[in-house]
């Protein structure tokens, strides 16, 4: 490289510093900021509608039951890149849905996290719907035969029992949503992946720039998935 | 027993990947040593580049592959023996050091940061950060009337950072994947203006699904000296120099600018002198 035969070690700590000098002129945790943020509101966003889907899904009103499962399948099918453009070119655009925002990066954010959400519950309604099928059938019939309705029977008897075992297929959920995240990019919201695509566009350093946006992932999912994997092992329903 | 299934399994996957891994760099390689003769030049141009390089069912076409098949030429190759390939603008440099491509010709703007890792030859265009807006919007004269604006570029371009951190920090940005879905949202007047280099632009506007519905605001609001990209160290990069020269002076060089630029009402800067990058 330069001039001189300095030690091993300074001329390793010296590469250090010239291959990772760009990094300062970036905010990476200001980006990764955003993707956390993104993932958290859409993953409490999705957990509910998710259970509403659910609930339509194992209901008695046929119609609700229809409705529920066209909805999953319709949605789970179609790419989730298509879902985020539609929110920003079709809502946005061409609908003038701005979300109660008049700044374009706000509104984005939102429509991003309305769109994962969209997308998102259809795979939370089916995990939970799988979670309630472990739930023995006698149970729904006790609890009925003891006089409640289909709302009690779901929420005291039922789900309590159905969340406790979709735990570890919620977090693979989850995880999905955070990687999902990256979608965003595709209407503007500056999240992680966008940020890479300006890092890759200005200095030329494919690989080591998503190397580093890799690993950030890394870091938010590995921690998510171990610990509400123990915590899958700690709630479950020992039967 | 069900352990060693699938240790073997995964042995025979990884196995696989390596050896698809290793025929792909061995093409590679011949793609890039081959020179003169009967053989092929590989070229990397844009694929989706209206005016500049695109792909159409009739072949390929714009400025940029005029200006590849004319170096070609002056390097022995005739235009049959020109084998394209895409190179998306964050795919350039790894394309040239692996030698996937002999060189690459796709709106690419020479930059300190890039010129450690590649050569370039040229530049021969020099392009200007400009916006395109709806034919009929008054309201944008000169540049300071961006700032209030809604702009739109392709996400985590150069022209898209220009915006936010120099030419109009006020504005609003939106970004988009691509610049037609940027175009669309100025259509439906969702968006004010879609600012990248005007050459771009005016290869977006020349389409004739668009013709006569925008404009080029014509401000010079930077400087992109368009070169040819090439593997670092490339003996090629004198030849194409002298390729650039010829065909400016010879007027082909002009003739492709208008063919491929001229009908949206481009105005070029001359031809700019090898080797003379404008910051």
């Amino acid at each position: 490289m330069r001039g001189g035969a300095p030690g091993r070690a300074s001329l390793h700590a010296e590469a250090r510093e010239i291959v990772f000098d760009f990094l300062e002129d970036y905010d990476l945790l200001g980006a990764f900021w955003t993707t956390v943020q993104l993932a958290v509101l859409s993953a409490v966003g999705s957990l509910i509608w998710g259970t509403l889907l659910a609930a339509m899904r194992v209901g008695p009103v046929p119609l609700m039951r229809g409705i529920g499962t066209a909805y999953v399948n319709i949605v789970r099918n179609i790419p989730l890149t298509v879902i985020i453009l539609f929110t920003s070119l079709g809502l946005n655009n061409t609908l003038g849905v701005t979300l109660g925002s008049n700044e374009i990066e706000t509104t984005n954010f939102r429509l991003a996290v309305l769109g994962l959400v969209l997308y998102t519950s259809a795979f939370v309604c089916e995990a939970l719907r799988s979670g309630i099928n472990t739930v023995p059938v006698g149970q729904a019939e006790a609890a009925r035969a003891i006089g409640l309705s289909f709302g009690q029977v779901l929420s005291l008897v039922v789900l309590p029992q159905a969340f406790r075992s979709s735990v570890v297929p919620l977090a693979n959920v989850l995880i999905a949503l955070i990687k999902n995240t990256t979608v965003a990019a595709a209407i503007g919201v500056a999240e992680a992946a966008l940020l890479m695509k300006e890092m890759i566009e200005n200095e030329a350093q494919l690989l080591l720039i998503s190397a580093i946006i890799a690993l950030g992932f890394v870091i938010l999912t590995l921690p998510t998935g171990l610990i509400l994997g123990w915590v899958g092992k700690k709630v479950a329903v020992k039967r | 027993m069900k352990l060693r299934k699938v240790t073997a399994a995964s042995a025979a996957v990884l196995t696989l990947a390596l050896t698809a891994t290793a025929c792909g760099s061995d093409d590679g390689d011949d793609g890039g040593s081959s020179s003169g003769g009967g053989k092929k030049i590989t070229i990397g141009i844009k694929f989706d580049q209206p005016g500049l390089g695109q792909k159409t069912p009739q072949g390929y076409a714009g400025f940029d592959v005029d200006v590849a098949t004319y170096v070609a030429k002056k390097l022995g190759y005739s235009e049959d023996q020109i084998e394209w390939k895409e190179s998306k603008s964050a795919d350039r440099e790894t394309m040239l050091q692996r030698g996937d491509v002999d060189f690459i010709a796709a709106t690419y703007s020479i930059t300190p940061e890039r010129q450690e890792k590649v050569d370039f030859a040229g530049p021969y265009l020099l392009a200007h950060q400009d916006v395109l807006i709806r034919a009929d919007d008054d309201s944008i004269k000169s540049p300071e009337d961006l700032n209030d604006k809604k702009l739109c570029s392709v996400t985590g371009s150069t022209s898209a950072q220009n915006v936010k951190e120099k030419l109009a920090p006020k504005a609003q940005l939106q970004q988009y994947p691509t610049y037609s879905a940027c175009l669309t949202g100025v259509q439906n007047k969702a968006i004010d203006a879609l600012t990248t280099d005007d050459s771009i632009l005016a290869g977006y506007a020349a389409q004739s699904q668009f013709k006569g519905k925008f404009k080029l605001g014509g401000f010079k609001m930077t400087n992109e000296n368009y070169g040819i990209g090439l593997k670092k160290g490339s003996d090629l990069k004198d030849k194409i120099n002298d390729a650039l020269e010829a065909m400016v002076s010879d007027g082909s060089w002009q003739k492709a600018v208008d063919a491929n630029l001229g009908p949206a009402g481009y105005k070029n800067d001359p031809a700019p002198k090898i080797g003379e990058i404008k910051s």
